[in-house]
């Protein structure tokens, strides 16, 4: 609690004004710890903007949201009509929900590229963990968000795709179908469902994406960001306890990041202008025909931003489950035989091992597909703790390492467009042996990132002025 | 905590256990709280009430034609199978999971549907349009003979164009498709020879 700090009476109105307010509120205070006396790395590249370009589309989505839902009716019967009324006789409604649209699909390009920023440089490293977890956190509400308001405009591709992720759950053992029936509200995708959907989507999730998202930064300007040489700035200070290393967030990178904004609208209002439909990626050709419930389109795929994770559930069919099985045994057999535990450890693993073989033998393959697809997901969350690198960021690591991080994004980006395309024999064995480079990627981190002589990590920050 | 400000003389053990008791019970409180918000979920009456049976007049189907019916606000496939559709099926067993329909009887057909035909009478095969795998409508795939996302000795059936499951004109699934079960054959039964009822086989 700060003392109550008098102002000279012949101070100028505005420094009175904002006395006035220090005294009742830490607006200065929270300014400095925020912008102007917090330090960054002064070795940020280009790929440290994606951050904050989240951070802008998210207030465009909630501002554009916000106005859709002012004309938009959740109703099954009125849904669609209200979308193309939106389209074609609100004033500048068709700009605002392409606005939207395509907001939804940038989001997931600047939250993918965040996310790879954050795999290259070691930047969910040790104390970095909780900002990590929250974002995945931010990344799990974000494909909540997407996938529900997906449903709203009512058209094909929202219903059969609501469809088949509800029925998703389903595949739980047990209580599966009582799980879905609670999700959709009716023994089908209906009105209900659509209703319920739209309150997600509108408020239970934004505040909770909100609330993430705040707790992302306050952890971040807790600990500090990471930087490209994955060296902590805090170990060099200089005399008034400021890292060396380290320049005041504003003005250095609000300027940096505003620069990022400019090129990022470019981009962004170029595609709502010219190419909202993104030629069927951003927007279905599906989606312009109403929600029709006894006909599947002959083609239904998910968004782009969910096919790598579709891929791999659809890669797991009964052919694939024997290859499983026998990971989960040679895993079992690897960690009993290559790593020094108590006795009892190895007994547990063994034990554990047999009884995940019996059931991967007991439920349905379907089942596991829908594990693949979440684990695909929450195995993110491990991520602090199953990389064992002695250095955080990729410039220092063994050459090799790049290559195995080269093969896993164009891994991901095959899962990305093999899930676009419809079923076939051969996109199927690539599939599924993309699945298990991925799931591998990460399972077999633990030792595959020890491997091999990293090379010396400077003491301070590599940096060239310009 | 180990260290307490407080001497533990001056703790009023009597005041903390009557705390500790209304706290439980104010915490139990809270949890029934949420019963009536997640009892909310479920389906609606009006929902529940929808699920009446439907009668379906079958007289203007030909052999090999398919028409859907709604019930419960699902498709329900009529098809009048040919000669040689029917052939067909016996050949097929050895490339299905469960070409008698084995597997959870209870929730797949009615006993009197599970025979080789799936169906009472062998011509007209009744069953809900629904892939089994995640809830798409598999489409028609009648034409026999290679196709694109079909084996080149294609019999005829249904295709799901999800997720690539296949099924046999009697709605059973092929092997090593993400589909685990044969389409489920709803209850079902004659009121005349052109009169169909789907949603129920109880009345006489």
């Amino acid at each position: 609690m700060a003392d109550f700090h008098e102002i000279s009476p012949n101070a100028p109105a505005g420094e009175k004004l904002l006395n006035w307010v220090d005294n009742r509120f830490p607006a200065s205070k929270l300014f400095k710890e925020h912008m102007s006396e917090y330090y960054a790395p002064k070795n940020f590249n280009f790929w440290y903007v994606f951050g904050s370009l989240s951070l802008l589309v998210l207030v465009i989505q909630i501002v554009t949201g916000i106005f859709l839902v002012m004309h938009y009716k959740p109703d099954a019967g009125l849904a669609f009509g209200s979308v193309e009324y939106i389209m074609r006789d609100v004033p500048w409604g068709w700009l605002i929900r392409y606005m939207h649209s395509t907001g939804a699909s940038a989001f997931f390009v600047v939250v993918y590229l965040h996310m790879f920023r954050g795999l290259m440089y070691g930047s969910y490293r040790k104390p970095r963990e909780l900002i990590w977890i929250f974002g995945c956190g931010i990344f799990l509400a974000l494909m909540a968000e997407a996938f529900m308001g997906y449903l709203l405009p009512w058209g094909q591709m929202s219903y059969w795709g609501a469809q088949v992720i509800v029925n998703l759950f389903s595949a739980i053992p047990f209580v599966g179908p009582d799980l879905a029936l609670l999700i959709r509200g009716d023994f089908v995708v209906g009105d209900a469902t659509l209703n319920r959907f739209f309150s997600f989507h509108v408020i239970a999730v934004p505040l909770v994406l909100l609330g993430l998202v705040v707790a992302h930064i306050i952890a971040l300007h807790e600990v500090g960001s990471n930087n490209p040489d994955g060296v902590e700035i805090k170990a060099n200070k200089d005399a008034n306890g400021k890292p060396l290393d380290g320049i005041p967030f504003h003005p250095y990178y609000s300027v940096h990041d505003i620069f990022a904004v400019s090129v990022f609208l470019m981009v962004f209002t170029a595609i709502v202008f010219f190419a909202p439909e993104m030629g069927g990626y951003f927007l279905e050709y599906n989606n312009f025909i109403p929600a029709n419930p006894f006909q599947t389109p002959l083609h239904i795929a998910p968004v782009w931003y969910f096919t790598p994770f579709y891929s791999m559930l659809r890669a797991v069919t009964g052919e694939m489950m024997y290859a499983l099985i026998a990971c989960v045994l040679a895993g079992a057999a690897l960690g009993v035989t290559k790593v020094k535990m108590p006795n009892l450890f190895k007994g547990i693993i063994l034990g554990g091992a047999v009884v995940v073989v019996a059931m991967m033998l007991a439920i349905d393959a379907k089942f596991w597909g829908v594990v693949a697809m979440g684990g695909g997901v929450v195995i993110l969350f491990f991520l602090p703790w199953l990389d064992n690198s002695e250095v955080k960021s990729i410039r220092y690591r063994p050459d090799w390492h790049k290559y195995i991080y080269a093969v896993f994004v164009v891994d991901f980006l095959v899962l990305g467009y093999l899930g676009m395309q419809p079923p076939s024999a051969i996109g199927g064995y690539v599939s599924q042996i993309g699945t298990l480079f991925y799931f591998g990627f990460f399972l077999l981190m633990p030792w595959w990132s020890r491997i091999g002589k990293s090379k010396p990590v400077p003491d301070r920050v590599t940096f060239t002025a310009h | 905590m180990s260290e307490t400000l407080v001497d533990s003389s001056q703790i009023d053990s009597s005041k903390r256990t009557w705390l500790i008791a209304s706290s439980c019970a104010g915490a139990v409180g809270g949890v029934a709280a949420v019963v009536p918000f997640v009892s909310s979920f479920q389906p609606s009456e009006k929902a529940k009430a929808a699920g009446a049976a439907v009668e379906a007049d079958i007289s203007a189907l030909k052999p090999g034609e398919k028409m859907t019916v709604e019930w419960r606000g699902k498709p329900v496939w009529i098809l009048r199978r040919t000669p040689e559709q029917l052939a067909a099926l016996p050949k097929l067993d050895s490339q299905l999971v469960d070409p008698k329909s084995e597997r959870k009887p209870a929730d797949q057909a009615p006993a009197y549907a599970r025979n080789a035909t799936r169906s009472i009478k062998p011509e007209y095969m009744i069953a809900v349009g629904i892939c089994t795998h995640l809830g798409c409508s598999p489409s028609d795939k009648f034409q026999t003979g290679a196709q694109p996302s079909l084996p080149d000795d294609w019999q005829g059936g249904f295709f799901c164009p999800c997720h690539g499951s296949t099924f046999d004109l009697a709605g059973r699934v092929y092997k090593n498709k993400p589909a685990p079960d044969n389409l489920e054959v709803p209850p079902h039964m004659y009121l005349s020879d052109t009169k169909l009822l789907i949603g129920d086989d109880k009345k006489a």
